[in-house]
Formats: structure tokens, sequence, C-alpha cells
């Protein structure tokens, strides 16, 4: 049920850290070139097309700031947003070596180079990959036969890395027939039977949830069965009718299959028999394909450029990855309409019909966004102005806190202590290592699971594991394979530039002057042990701060 | 007024009845409250003093009721288990139990468990939470329910803990992530992650330096960010203040007296049977131990030779321990997996998930000594047992035990008011 046994474990480390030696010393002689990304148009931004986008954008969150009687924040510094951004599309932080190349970017170039970086880069479809599965399909691992996890994110994968336009993406997965381990899409489908059922047939009633839910922002789940009473306008029948183009959807031996003649049935609450349910959508009916099979209909309605509903929740969606946490909560509760009191969120409106305007292009609305005053907003005033209040946080005023994610706290320590970026191009040898032992860690350290972007406080577990755990130990003590500490003293000209490195690798800024002053004079009046434990106890110290365990 | 419920530290889980009060100032609390105290009044207190914790023998993977409580000896769907007499008359356990037989006088055996979950990670989210499992809600454990309405003073160390925790250890749920149980992976020396990892005058220096980090951070954000909003530092006080603490011994059985150790087992189970009595004896509310390794879909009657061995010893030195210590009335002892198992055996000599009619045991606390409740049907072909209870009962039954107000409303994070349970009271089972 769970990954290899304990001793399994340690000896596969053991292993990685030998075999790493090697790798390290030869990664110390290499000299610090990045590759630079292949497809960077300097100036891209620049279009009026993108720059109109962005200034609409901000013209709403300016009104909306006004309107609210809340000053916004000044802009972050570059490396700020290179860290969200690297947290959000990659789960990890930049590496030294990464910081580096960015600061030698031109002024007002630097965050969109960083993004064209990081879409050529792997690790940013595999997280995000990983990161839209959780909505599509969960965190379990399902029924095993006839469900294949792994295979459907890296699937998932492949089509972000490729960029396919998203409404693509989501209509394969709707539509998709065959066996699962031929056409991983099939997984979001599988991944529904109840294995002890013996008809094995895709559950109509989870997939209707799944598609509203994950797709539509709308939580027409919760009407299965009965009425909603809390007030909104969905009846059982909205929810069991949509579930109905699922009626179809069979198991065989050669896969999912499209049966024609089968049809959904369902005995409604305060009925007394089963009746045949038509397959009918919830909302804007005009867009429903009147020909084809139910799910190919389906699928063409919930991408209907015109249903708005999937611009919206993609929007909210990529916006959430990227500030963790959405521009409407909870993430999947959109409302269909807006209304005086109820307004969209400003933003929301034009980043959906630039979505659509520019074919689900992915990438463009994480360009976008990233573009925005709102998400260059620092967390901090500078001294002397009005100190900011939560209503800043509520009106995104300033940027929002939120709590890293198991996986990026790992995912960052170990990065923190490699200094080069650890990816896909790296040794296979650290790539291992870092699975493993985030696996271990993040076993303790508590994943959130499916439950995703809610900021609660850190644990006393998670405050115990990074202050006494065995990962920081060994990404902090004088250990040779990984470990920064010990690295940065040995390359580092001074011990201000041996601070400064620190700080960078582990946090992505430059120490004040006040700190830079307090750790260099530690350094100082120490000889060459004294000095490797005070390095070390720097870099504990970084990794223990709350800078360190939240996106700001 | 008392708004806040009890030493949550987290004052956003007001009790949706303590909002109606308070709201009563403005004239508004007539409506539900009253209605609702003339309901409860039919319905008996716990008699005597409420129990004040729980141990929960988590047996993950589902165990057959037939090769546990529920022996059905000499029927083809027993397919050759036998039975064997327990301390109190005409009472039968299966053969793998004998140990537990002997204190089958303080424990509530019930038979007619029903659920409609038959996949684990479904079905261990039922038990464990008394809720089957929607979308975009977490329901707690019931571990973090009694640690969130117990209250906790003088216990520096966490009062939720999994001991060998499974797949799926018990959660905090929309109480909070610091209510999700502290998970042990071995109970032997001191607890893991507890002592710092550098001498106490180094470790000095290394809080000193986190300050001067931490003060930097601090400069322009929000005054009460910390308590408001990260609760970095308030965590990391009480990590150092659990790290310093001699109540840690309890996590550690290595000083419990050879002889007392044996009666437990040599098992890693044992040993967390034994530590939970330690754990519970220092205020710890909840302990949950796991022994997994009960999904036998191949080869059931040895995989359960195997578990039942393990199980046995354990669970009754657990019984005996806490009775001969005096601490059974206030401990409830729940013994259960996410499900029972088919009465037919399969064509791997195993059998699969069943989640109608399985069994589950109980113990001190105000549970009835030497009771069993339900029965199923001995021919295996009925999927409902006699005088069926659901797991929300249960659930609503132990917290009512502890004294605990079980369909209290509380308000999620999301403004979703939630009972604490929707189970309710199975009086019978009480004593």
């Amino acid at each position: 049920m769970t990954g290899p046994p304990p001793w399994q474990r340690n000896l596969l480390f053991v292993v990685v850290c030998l075999a790493g030696a090697g790798a390290v010393v030869s990664n110390l002689l290499q000299s610090d070139a990045m590759t630079p990304p292949r497809e960077h148009r300097a100036g891209g931004y620049l279009q009026p097309a993108f720059r109109d986008v962005v200034e609409r954008v901000d013209a709403e969150f300016a009104a909306h700031w006004k309107k609210e009687g809340k000053e916004p924040a000044p802009p972050a510094d570059d490396l700020t947003r290179v860290r969200r951004l690297s947290l959000g599309l990659t789960g990890t932080i930049p590496s030294l070596q990464e910081i580096r190349a960015i600061e030698a970017q031109l002024d007002g170039e630097r965050i969109q180079w960083w993004l064209s970086h990081l879409f050529e880069d792997r690790r940013t479809s595999d997280y995000l990959a990983e990161r839209f599965a959780r909505a599509y399909v969960g965190v379990e691992n399902g029924p095993f036969l006839i469900y294949r996890r792994r295979r459907f994110v890296s699937w998932l994968s492949d089509e972000i890395h490729a960029n396919r336009p998203y409404d693509e993406v989501v209509r394969s997965l709707i539509t998709a027939e065959g066996l699962w381990t031929n056409n991983p899409e099939v997984n979001f489908v599988t991944v529904t039977i109840d294995p002890n059922d013996e008809d094995k047939k895709p559950d109509e009633v989870k997939l209707a949830a799944r598609v509203t839910r994950a797709f539509l922002g709308v939580r027409i789940g919760c009407v299965q069965c009965h009425d909603d009473h809390l007030g909104d306008h969905w009846k059982q029948e909205h929810f069991h009718q949509l579930a109905s183009f699922f009626g179809g959807t069979d198991m065989r031996l050669t896969g999912v299959r499209e049966n024609r003649t089968n049809s959904y049935r369902f005995k409604y609450h305060r009925e007394r028999e089963e009746r045949v349910v038509p397959p009918v959508v919830p909302f804007q009916p005009k867009l429903l394909p009147p020909n084809g099979d139910r799910r190919d209909r389906l699928a063409r309605w919930v991408t209907h450029p015109q249903n708005r509903a999937f611009a919206r929740a993609t929007v909210n969606r990529v916006w959430a990855l990227m500030f963790g946490r959405p521009l409407v909560e909870p993430i999947d509760e959109i409302p269909l309409e807006d209304s005086p009191e109820n307004p969209y969120p400003p933003g929301l409106e034009t980043l959906a019909t630039d979505l659509i305007e520019h074919d689900f292009d992915l990438r463009r609305l994480i360009r976008v966004i990233a573009a925005t005053r709102a998400f260059g907003l620092d967390s901090k005033v500078p001294e002397g102005r009005a100190p900011l209040s939560v209503k800043h946080d509520q009106h995104r005023a300033a940027f929002a806190f939120s709590r890293l994610r198991s996986e990026q706290v790992a995912g960052s320590i170990l990065q923190a202590a490699s200094l080069t970026a650890i990816d896909a191009d790296s040794h296979i040898i650290f790539q291992l290592g870092r699975t493993i032992q985030q696996g271990d860690f993040i076993k303790r350290y508590g994943d959130v699971g499916a439950d995703e972007f809610n900021s609660q406080g850190g644990t006393t577990t998670q405050r115990l594991l990074l202050m006494n755990g065995e990962m920081v130990l060994k990404r902090t003590e004088d250990n040779l394979v990984a470990n920064a500490a010990t690295r940065i003293l040995a390359t580092a000209h001074d011990d201000a530039a041996a601070v400064e490195a620190a700080y960078l690798a582990v946090l992505s800024r430059r120490p004040s002057l006040e700190e830079s002053e307090y750790f260099v004079s530690a350094l100082s009046r120490n000889d060459e042990r004294g000095r490797k434990s005070k390095m070390e106890d720097l870099c504990w110290a970084l990794i223990n701060s709350t800078e360190f365990s939240w996106n700001h | 007024m008392k708004i806040l419920s009890n030493n949550c530290g987290a004052p956003q889980h007001l009790s949706r009845r303590t909002l109606l009060c308070a709201a009563g100032l403005g004239g508004l609390a007539w409506l539900t409250p009253v209605a609702h105290w003339l309901g409860r009044a039919q319905e008996t207190a716990p008699r005597g003093a409420p129990a004040k914790s729980v141990i929960m023998l988590w047996l993950a993977g589902g165990p057959s009721q037939l090769e546990t409580f529920d022996p059905h000896p000499g029927k083809p769907i027993a397919a050759g288990t036998r039975a064997i007499k327990t301390s109190v008359k005409g009472m039968h356990l299966a053969a793998g139990l004998p140990r537990v037989a002997e204190v089958m006088d303080e424990l509530t055996i019930v038979r007619s468990m029903v659920s409609e979950e038959g996949d684990h990670e479904r079905a261990t989210y039922n038990l464990k939470t008394g809720y089957r499992p929607v979308p975009a809600l977490v329901h707690p454990s019931i571990g973090a329910v009694i640690c969130h309405q117990l209250p906790g003073d003088g216990v520096d160390i966490p009062r939720h803990v999994s001991i060998l925790p499974g797949q799926w250890p018990a959660r905090g749920g929309y109480l909070g992530a610091g209510l999700d149980a502290f998970k042990v992976y071995g109970t032997i020396g001191r607890a893991a992650n507890m002592t710092a990892r550098v001498q106490p005058p180094r470790q000095k220096k290394r809080l000193e330096a986190l300050r001067v980090i931490e003060q930097n951070f601090a400069r322009g954000r929000r005054a009460n960010l910390d308590e408001q909003t990260t609760l970095h530092n308030v965590t990391i006080k009480k990590a150092l203040r659990m790290m310093s603490s001699e109540q840690l011994d309890a996590f550690d059985v290595s000083k419990a007296p050879v002889r007392t150790r044996a009666t437990f087992g040599d098992t890693d189970f044992g040993r967390g049977c034994l530590a939970a009595i330690q754990l519970i004896k220092t205020g710890v509310r909840c302990v949950e131990v796991t022994l997994s390794g009960w999904d036998t879909h191949a080869g059931n009657h040895t995989g359960h030779a195997t578990q039942n061995a393990i199980l046995d010893p354990a669970f009754a030195a657990l019984i005996r321990e806490l009775r001969m210590r005096k601490m059974l009335d206030h401990t409830i002892v729940i013994c259960a997996g996410e499900f029972g198992r088919t009465p037919k055996i399969n064509r791997l000599d195993g059998r699969d998930h069943w989640p109608t009619g399985f069994s589950i045991a109980l113990a001190g606390g105000g549970f009835r000594a030497g009771h069993v409740h339900g029965a199923t049907d001995p021919s295996g072909e009925s999927k409902e047992p006699d005088a069926p209870i659901k797991v929300a009962h249960i659930h609503g039954t132990v917290l009512h035990a502890l004294g605990i107000e079980h369909d209290k409303e509380m308000m999620t994070p999301l403004g979703r008011p939630m009972a604490l349970s929707k189970g309710k009271v199975i009086s019978s089972l009480l004593r």
C-alpha cells in the first residue's frame, strides 16, 4: 500500500549519497552558465494586444482599491516575483545559479524571460499536471486494475508541455475512450469505477460532479440527493440530467466505450420508481450541439467559447496556482452571473475574455497574470506608511500570504541546498534522491490532499520536522554531497558574499544591512571549523523562518 | 458569556449555538436553542463521570468479522473457523482471540455495523470521522473533535496521537491541521524530531539568529501576522516547550517493567498499545494505534491467524492494564477496521470487502461490559443484520459518553454549519 520499506529507502539513500559525491565534484567544476530559453521574444510583453489586457486588469483593480479605500502596497522586487512564479509553477524556489542568470537580464524584462525559461522546463509541466490532476481525479491511487494515476499525470504533463489549447485537453478528458494503459486520458473516466461493483461501470454521478466542479467552477453536486435548500437555484434534476450524458459510458474488455443503447436511470427523492433521465445541460442550452454522441456533445458544450463559466473556472484555477489562493473562493463555486450585491472580482471577466480570444492558451494567461500589478504587489510597506491589515489581503491590495504546501517545502529545502537547479536535465541520481526524501518528508509534514488552497497556519509537527528533522540536518550539516553551507563557504570570496549567497539560495533575496552585519560578524570571530558551523546555523535559521515556509 | 470554544487556538470555529446565543443579545436566540433543549431533555446524560479519552485500535484493511468478533462455527460461511468460549457465559469469539476472550466481561461487541462505503480510503474516512466523504470539506476525525471540545490544560505534548500510522491517519479536517494526529513511528526511546540536533548553547545561538531573520521579515508587514495567519512563532514556542517536557517520556515504553511489556506481545503494535496507556495517563485525549494487514483478498485464514496473533495479546493486555490502573472507567477503547469481509470465500481462499454487517469492539468509559449487540445471518445470504447500527451512531454515542454534545453545530471555514456528529446516541450500548 505504501512505498518501499524504510531499510530499503535508507540503503537507497546511502547509494545515492555515494554516487552523488562524484556528481558534485563535476558540478563544482562546471561554469555557472545556465541554458537560456530557446524561445524568448524580448519585449514580447510590449505588444499592444498584451499590454492592453494587462492595463485593463490593472485599471479594474485600481478602481476596486479606490472604492474600498485601500491604498495598495508598493511593487515587490523582481526576485520576490520570481520566487512566487517558481513556487507556483514548479513547486520549488529558484536555484542560486538561476537567480544569477535572471539578474543578468535587462530591467523590466526579467519576469517574462523567467517565464520563457519555466515554460521550457519540464518541471513546470510536471508540476502543473500534478496540481491540475488533483482537481480532475483527486489524489487517491484509486482502483488499481483499471486506473493508473501516474500515467494520467504524465500524459497531462505532455499536453501542458506542448502547450495544447486547454479546451482541447478538457475535451479529450470528457470524451476519452479505450484502455487506461494505452490512452492515459481514459483514467479520468476509470477512476470513478467502484472496483466492488459487479458491472464495473464508470460512475455517472461522480463524473458529472467532477466535470462541473473542475471545468465549470459550479458546485451542482450538492443537489445529487435533494434540491438545494441553501438558496441556490439548482434542482436535483439539473444534476442528474447532466450525469445522463455519461449514461452510455461503458466499460468492456477493450476499455471505455460509448454504448448508444444505454441510458441513465435514477429514482428522484420522493418518487417511488426509477425513470430514464434525459441528457440536458443545466444552463445555456443553445450551446449544446444537437447531434453526436452524448459525451462529445457535453464536451463541446462545456468548452464552448460562449460558455463563459469554463473560461472563468480556468482563470480562477490558474490564478490560484500563481497566488496560492483563487480569485473567487471557494475555487469551484463561481456564480454564473454577477450582481450588484455580488460582483465578480476585478480581473476575472477581462482575463476570461482574453483566454477565449486567444484559443485557451494557458501560457498567455500565465504571462498576463504575471504582468499585472496585483501579482507584483509587495506583502509589506515601507516605513512611515500606514500599516497593512487583513483587509489589504482580502482586497488583494497586498500580496496575500499562503502557506507552502508540503511538496513545495520539501522541494525548496533540497533546491536551496543544491545551488544549481534540480531539474529534468540534472543528474538522475539527484532526481532519485529528491523523490525519495520528498516522499518521506511529505508523509510527516502532512499533504493537504485534494483539499487545495486552504491557508491555515503551520503546525507544531511541521516546526519539529524543520527544526530537528533528518532532511534539514542532512541539508545543512558538514556533508559534501548536498550541502549549500559548506559549498558556499568554500567558493565565496569573503564572508559578506557567503552570507549573501546563503540568503539568495534559501530565501531568494539579499540580506538586509542588519542581517548582513549580524551574520558576517558571527562568521568573522571564528576559525575555519567554527565558521562552518556558523554557516550551518545560518542555513538552519533561514530554513526555519516564516519567510521560507510561506509564499509572500 | 463564554463565546470561544475550548482551547482550540482558532477563534474562527464558533459553535453555531454559541453564535446564536451571542446573537440572542440582539433578540434572536429564542429560535433554535429552546426547541433544541426541549428535544434534548429526553436524552439521558452519561451516568457517572464522563469518559476523558479514547484509544482507537485501528485494524487497517478491514478485518473479517468471522475470524474475530462474530464467528459462525460449523456453518459453511465459517469455512472451518472455530469459536471459543469467553469469560461471559454464552458469548463466543473466534478461536484466534483466546486472550481477548478472557476479558470479554469488559467488552461490548457490536456485530451489526453497517456502512455504505466499500472502498478502503472512503470507508476509513467514514469510520474515523463518522461522515461519508464529500467534496470540498474534510470532516475532523473523532480524536480531533475530542481535543477541540475538551480542555487540555497542562499538557505540553500533542493531545491527538497516531502510533504506527497507516495510509490515512486521523486528521483535524475543518477544525484545522493543528489537530491532525501527531504521527509516531516507533515507541522505543525518545520520540522522533523531539531533540535539537545541536548542543544547548549552539541551539540558543540558532534561535537568536532566527529572531534576527524574523524581525527583518516582520518589518512593514501586518502587525498580527503571526497570531492571525502564520502561527509560525506560536508553533515554534509550542515545539520548544514540547522538546523540553518530561511528558515526552510517555512516548517511550522502554522504561516500562519487562513483565508488563511482555504481556502486550513482542510487536510494534503491542508496544504501541502500552505507549497509548502511558500517553492517556499524561493527559493525551486520543491515541490511534494502527495494525495493518487485514486486507485478505487471498489466503484469508492464514492472514488472519498472523494478525490475530499480534492483536490478541495486545488488545487483552491493554484492557487488563487499564483496569489495573483504574483508567478503564474514563478511557474508551475502540477496536475497529474500515469494514468487514464477505461471508463467501472467494477463489483465492480470501474474503472481499463487506461493509454491511461487520463487527467492532468497544470497552470502558461507560460502555457496557460483557455485552453483544446485533447479529448477522448465519447463512451469509442476507446483507441486513439484526439491529443494525450505522457508523455515525457509534460516533454520536462515543461523544455522548465523553460528555460532549454530539449534535452541536460548528461553523466550517466556508461558513457551512456542521454537527460534530450526525449520529444518534445508542443508549443500549451504555451502562
